[in-house]
């Protein structure tokens, strides 16, 4: 019966595409979110530090033009002869360090209240004297090198961790949401019973439903990536991006046996909504959809192991933006399709044709 | 035998509810046959027992040869139902629905549209069914039920809460599609509409099947007097039952135990008789026929006359 699969899914569709309040909530709700942080916290790479150099400070002055380029990246710094308004200025924060040379001996002056730019500005000073040091006692050559490198791309900025998250959270609403709310409206609306007394087979319903939650969720993924990748936002794919088109399938068969549990409980639509927000909202904050999980504490991450979201989060990080092998993303792939099996499992056992 | 239907003995309970209690009828091939009773008469679960979306708790059913029970696509393509007006895919247009449902039985787009003009929505095709009438709606409804042609169609109250204009289209809808050669089964708590388009009728009460046959035959075997009202005060009450004495042929009394009554309501005088020719020319003669109205028993009376209380309570 692929006949009645095709008008079916695209009874479905046109169902979907019709109703505003769902695509806002699939589409634009989670686009604004991405476009207020991808916007709001652009560029993160500007945490230079702004110094005040009192007078002729020899270390930097005497710099060959090479290190001062490369200083330039991580210190500003401005000069000013006012001694006394220099350190008034770093007391209010506007600078994080006044510099001043007396003798051999370079003093920084530095406020308590942010501690870590004056640690950073502590570090830099450190090393430059350190080096010129090295220079006054002729070693051009040192024995030893330190050469920091950042693990990412260069380029990797907030839109490139905020992109997977959003998506992945946009994915989750849209597939536990029109699970759900399909199959409660679809049998209070009798239009089960009514697709019970036609000759269409079950798996050809589910095989549409199934069919155009994951057209949504691929929707969302090519809308999302569109405009995360506009100059404006910058969002840079590396080469193995594709691998969130399977883990995006994956995950999608997860939201859905979840959309479908809390559609076998709930007797309204407007119920079904409120277990079905119940579940993604806390899961989509657990999972690192907003902000990383890195400082939260360690219950909470075990937690999050057991939702499927994170696992796709995890999984789209690595393979979309952390340049990781089309490989990386098969553990969670498994991991979302056993969760589907499991919890559609379940949920089929509670399955009713109709309310009573 | 070109039986239909055939029920023997069915049972159906919801817990304490004896919904369905011993029901057991049959329905011929082109057969017009309602099942009339009030509401939670068990009508609708008799119904969906047929239609094989519920299992009897015992009894014996077969629908076009074949039991019902479990779900049997090779019966379905041969069966159409019409559920509420409300069992629609949300947001689709007229035209979208139908071809979705035909779609389903592998049916062109081209005879959903031919039911389309069949039950009159043409020129609501592009509309979405959310905006369509409770009258529309229940056309759109039986047009669906029909896109596949299916030998039997069962409608569960199709004219219930339509308004009386919609209610006589939607009658001469179905007696067309009677005369298709679909047999029809319709359930009503309607008495007028069982009355006027079913070959056969089944009044059902308390689950039970208390009377079966045309509606015709059940209304002559109850054997009632004929009413027969004229203006207040053209004759006396007993000038009028004078007449009725008169009138009377082969020995029937007109002392009111047998249903032959007279009253007055200050409004119309009616006179209650099983002999009414008779009682007519007698009218005639006394050139006192204004406002006059011959009413016959209706299946309303035949229902009071097994239940012992009127259809609606
Ligand atoms: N699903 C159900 N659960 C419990 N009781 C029911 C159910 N369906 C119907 N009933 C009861 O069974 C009786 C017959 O109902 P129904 O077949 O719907 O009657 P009708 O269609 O003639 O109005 C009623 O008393 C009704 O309350
Ligand atoms: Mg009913």
């Amino acid at each position: 019966m692929s006949r009645g699969l095709v008008s079916l899914s695209r009874a479905m569709t046109l169902g979907f595409i019709r109703d505003r309040m769902a695509l806002f909530f699939t589409i634009l709700f989670p686009l604004m979110f991405l476009v207020l942080f991808g916007g709001l916290l652009k560029d993160p790479g500007t945490s230079r530090s702004d110094i005040v150099e009192i007078g002729s400070v020899a270390v930097f002055d005497q710099m060959p033009a090479e290190a001062k380029a490369q200083l330039d990246q991580v210190l500003k710094i401005d000069k000013s002869g006012d001694r006394d308004t220099s350190l008034e200025k770093v007391r209010k924060g506007d600078y994080a360090a006044a510099v001043e040379q007396q003798g051999s001996t370079v003093i920084m002056h530095y406020s308590a209240t942010d501690q870590v730019k004056s640690g950073i500005v502590r570090g830099v000073l450190g090393s430059i004297v350190q080096d010129a040091n090295l220079v006054s006692a002729g070693v051009t050559v040192p024995a030893y090198r330190l050469d920091a490198q950042q693990v990412e791309d260069d380029s990797l900025k907030t839109i490139q961790f905020i992109t997977p998250g959003i998506l992945g959270w946009a994915i989750a609403v849209g597939a536990t949401f029109g699970a759900a709310l399909t199959l409660v409206t679809w049998r209070q609306k009798k239009i089960l019973r009514r697709l019970r007394l036609s000759p269409v087979r079950t798996p050809t319903l589910i095989g549409a439903r199934v069919g155009v939650s994951i057209g949504v969720a691929l929707l969302q993924m090519a809308i999302f990536i569109g405009i995360a990748s506009l100059p404006y936002f910058g969002l840079k794919l590396s080469d193995n991006w594709w691998m969130a088109i399977p883990l995006i399938v994956a995950a999608t068969l997860a939201f859905m046996s979840i959309g479908l549990l809390a559609g076998s409980f709930a007797k309204t639509p407007e119920a079904a909504s409120a277990i079905a927000n119940l579940v993604v909202l806390p899961m989509a904050f657990l999972s690192g959809s907003f902000f990383p999980l890195d400082n939260a504490p360690s219950w909470v991450k075990t937690v999050s192991q057991a939702l499927p979201l994170k696992h796709l989060n995890d999984a789209m990080l690595d393979v979309m933006v952390r340049g990781q092998g089309p490989g990386s993303a098969l553990p969670a792939i498994g991991l979302l399709v056993g969760f589907a099996l499991v919890v559609g499992t379940i949920a089929a056992f509670l399955f009713r044709w109709d309310d009573v | 035998m070109t039986l239909t239907i055939a029920v023997h003995g069915l049972h159906k309970s919801y817990g304490d509810v004896h919904a369905v209690n011993g029901a057991s009828f049959e329905v011929q091939q082109g057969e017009f046959f309602g099942i009339l009773g009030p509401n939670g008469a068990g009508k609708t679960t008799t119904l969906e027992i047929l239609e094989g979306l519920r299992q009897a708790d015992s009894g014996e059913v077969t629908v076009l040869g074949v039991p019902p029970w479990p779900r049997n696509p090779a019966l379905l393509p041969r069966i159409g139902v019409q559920l509420q007006a409300t069992s629609f895919f949300e947001r689709l247009t007229a035209r979208e629905q139908i071809n979705t449902f035909a779609s389903l039985y592998g049916v062109g787009p081209r005879r959903a549209d031919e039911m389309l003009e069949l039950v009159g929505l043409s020129d609501k095709a592009d509309t979405r069914t959310e905006k369509l009438s409770g009258g529309q709606a229940q056309r759109l409804s039986i047009a669906c039920a029909l896109v596949h042609g299916p030998d039997l169609v069962f409608l569960d109250e199709p004219t219930s809460g339509l308004d009386p204009q919609a209610r006589r289209n939607l009658w001469d809808l179905l007696r067309d599609i009677n005369g298709q050669g679909h047999t029809v089964v319709l359930t009503t708590h309607y008495l007028d509409e069982a009355e006027i388009l079913c070959d056969r009728v089944a009044i059902m009460d308390h689950g039970k099947i208390l009377e079966l046959g045309p509606p015709a035959t059940l209304v002559r075997r109850l054997d009632a007097p004929t009413r027969i009202s004229v203006e207040s005060g053209l004759i006396s009450l007993d000038d009028a039952r004078a007449l009725v004495d008169g009138a009377t042929v082969d020995g029937a009394v007109a002392d009111g135990t047998d249903g032959v009554e007279v009253v007055d309501d200050g409004v119309s005088l009616t006179i209650a008789t099983r002999t009414p020719a008779p009682v007519l020319a007698a009218l005639a003669d006394r050139n006192a026929m204004r406002g006059l109205s011959v009413r016959g028993a209706t299946l309303e009376d035949v229902f009071l006359n097994l239940t012992g209380r009127e259809f609606r309570e």
